[in-house]
């Protein structure tokens, strides 16, 4: 009932040779019920695309489809959707609770009715004492959560959210994250989420889309987005501190890059020009002969674990070390050897992903 | 200034007395004349107490029931007159300027900087530089001893939209969008939500153009012939004869103090929601 279906969706500013286009085509499949977070830097249009959806931007082309009607030319009210903003956009002259009731109100919805859904929200919300507040005599997270009940009380096929968390502090943003995870347990709505931060988005995330420069680079649970990365783009942004990827040349069981000459524990999935994409904490350090030299720059000590950054060849690389382990010091070289399961593999001239042979997976033990 | 030094604050408490007394003594000469017989003030040297003719003085100042040399229309109408012309200015200008700056913020239509600016270049024509075209337009109109010929040409104002789209752009967009979403219509977001956050700004501006609208002297001079339609600041002025005629002094203060009041009033009154609309805008 509250799937949304995006097809081919086209974004451009302006028309004719001027036109700035922000968003080329992007399509997705939401079902109903479903939490979808779009993430992505900034920059790349996924707020605009969660505004054409909302009907507050206009769809350039491209069809969106919001519980089997289509609504491009629907305005925000008759689209059966409920928005929260980053910066709230609560009125600011009204209580809480005609903040929240305004819509229905407007809605003509009986008084009555009214009440009891307010009231109820307020509940799941823990709101009831602030009823009778200006949203001025209210913190952030307050606030944050006023926002939420004005798009609980509509009860709206799909909820959407421009960046929620971004204006609160980082304790109160972990324990909002919880309360909007728990919301959506108890109330079963199709929420599309959008964040900046990744952490928000692995956390929250049923699925996730991952956005770059107005165009779709992978659509998956955030299992998959984190493990079978489909670009370099994804492999990049996902994961702190970042995947490393090293551009190179492959022959068998050897990869090039910057002179050095890498050893592969099983042959590259093909020969010639790939990305070889490694996480910090699938490589550990070994004796420096059969290892991959790292000339170490910098160490950071983050508590439990240690961050040693060094070059490989010409790439910068990063390591994930346990603190509880010996460490290198600065200027060192020392040989790392990368989970030969966990090396991801990319095109460098599409930077799509590289399947890896089957037989170098199942033959990692 | 935070310091604290004995002979600092003495001298600045003499300055803001001496402030005082420079703007509160002729006031307060007004008043005492307005309390004596026409013969009493005349008399050199002129009272400086207060006198027993208050209730009649008033009384007949209001009435018109005891002329002087000059006019003797009654005060109390010329007082109505004022208050129906600066209400009207006064809501007149408010209600105009929200409803454009709403337009000019808030809609694309085309030719929209060109009102805009065809708005904002008025500022530099106020009613003095535009005097005959607008009598003429006026008289043709046969409006010249009506209210709508007092208070019509006054009420567009440049200076109030132009404050009211400076406040309207610092409305986050946000809550348009909000509003939106809420399925509120463009005139249901400017009744329930514009209007509210600017009601600081309106009363501030209430003040001016109320007090702008009562002082109005010039153009009414022109478009009011009649004694039934002068407003009070004009009746001030026709019931002095030139020359050496025996004016009724004490009348004419009596009227200049009556003139005083319902402006005094409204800032009064006001004073509040006026300094809060100055410096605060409540977002």
């Amino acid at each position: 009932m509250g799937a949304i279906s995006l097809r081919n969706i086209v974004k451009r500013y302006g028309t004719g040779p001027k036109a700035n286009q922000v968003i080329h085509g992007v399509g997705a499949e939401i079902a109903d019920g479903e939490f979808v977070v779009i993430v992505g830097p900034s920059g790349c249009g996924k707020s605009t695309l969660l505004r054409m959806v909302a009907g507050l931007e206009e769809i350039s082309a491209g069809e969106i489809w919001i519980a089997g009607v289509k609504v491009n030319d629907k305005e925000p009210s008759e689209r059966d959707i409920a928005m929260v903003f980053q910066n709230y956009a609560l009125y600011p002259h009204m209580t809480v609770f005609d903040n929240m009731a305004y819509g229905l109100r407007i809605a003509k919805v009986p008084m009555s009715e009214i009440r009891t859904r307010v009231d109820q929200a307020a509940k799941i919300l823990e709101l009831g004492p602030f009823l009778a507040r200006k949203p001025r005599e209210l913190s952030g997270g307050q606030r944050q959560r006023v926002a939420m009940g004005r798009a609980i009380v509509r009860k709206p096929a799909v909820f959407l959210f421009d960046e929620p968390l971004s204006n609160l502090d980082a304790k109160l943003r972990a324990q909002t994250r919880l309360e909007i995870q728990k919301l959506h347990g108890e109330l079963r709505t199709t929420s599309l989420f959008v964040t900046h931060d990744q952490v928000e988005a692995m956390t929250l995330a049923e699925r996730m889309v991952v956005m770059n420069a107005g165009r779709i680079e992978q659509i998956g649970t955030p299992d998959e987005v984190y493990h079978r990365p489909a670009t370099t783009f994804v492999a990049g942004f996902i994961g702190s501190p970042p995947m490393n990827l090293v551009l190179g040349e492959a022959k068998g069981a050897s990869f090039q890059t910057g002179g050095q000459h890498l050893p592969l524990a099983a042959p590259a999935p093909r020969d010639g020009a790939l990305v070889l994409g490694v996480r910090p904490e699938h490589v550990e350090i070994v004796e420096q002969a059969p290892g991959w030299p790292l000339r170490v720059q910098a160490i950071e000590m983050l508590g439990a674990e240690r961050l040693i950054y060094g070059t490989l060849g010409e790439t910068l690389f990063t390591v994930r070390l346990d603190a509880t382990l010996a460490h290198p010091k600065i200027g060192d070289v020392v040989g790392l050897r990368a989970d030969p399961a966990h090396l991801h593999w990319f095109d460098a001239a599409t930077s799509a992903r590289v399947e890896a042979r089957p037989v170098a997976t199942t033959a990692a033990p | 200034m935070v310091e604290r030094r004995p002979l600092l604050t003495f001298l600045t408490h003499t300055v803001l007395l001496i402030g005082v007394a420079i703007v509160a003594f002729p006031v307060y000469l007004t008043f005492v004349a307005s309390t004596h017989t026409a013969q009493d003030i005349v008399q050199a040297p002129m009272p400086i107490v207060p006198g027993d003719q208050f209730v009649h003085n008033y009384v007949a100042a209001l009435t018109g029931s005891e002329k002087g040399a000059g006019s003797g229309a009654p005060v109390g109408r010329m007082m109505w007159v004022s208050l129906v012309s600066a209400l009207v200015i006064a809501i007149g200008k408010i209600a105009i300027s929200l409803l454009s700056a709403f337009a000019i913020v808030y809609f694309r239509f085309p030719f929209r900087m060109f009102f805009f600016w065809a708005i904002f270049i008025t500022l530099m024509l106020p009613v003095e530089v535009r005097i005959f075209p607008t009598y003429k337009v006026i008289s043709d109109l046969h409006m010249l001893n009506t209210y709508a010929g007092l208070t019509i040409p006054l009420i567009a104002s440049a200076t109030a939209t132009f404050l009211f789209r400076q406040f309207f752009l610092t409305v986050p967009d946000e809550l348009a969008e909000a509003a939106r979403v809420d399925g509120a219509g463009p005139m249901r977001f400017f009744k329930d939500v514009l209007v509210p956050l600017s009601a600081t700004s309106i009363a501030a501006l209430f003040v001016i153009q109320f007090i702008y609208g009562w002082n109005q002297y010039l153009w009414p001079l022109l478009v009011t012939t009649e004694e039934s339609m002068y407003p009070v600041v004009i009746g001030i002025k026709r019931m002095i004869a030139g020359g050496d005629a025996q004016n009724a002094w004490n009348l004419v203060m009596a009227t200049a103090i009556l003139a005083m009041l319902p402006p005094a009033l409204v800032v009064v009154l006001m004073q509040k929601w006026f300094v809060k609309g100055l410096v605060d805008t409540e977002k």
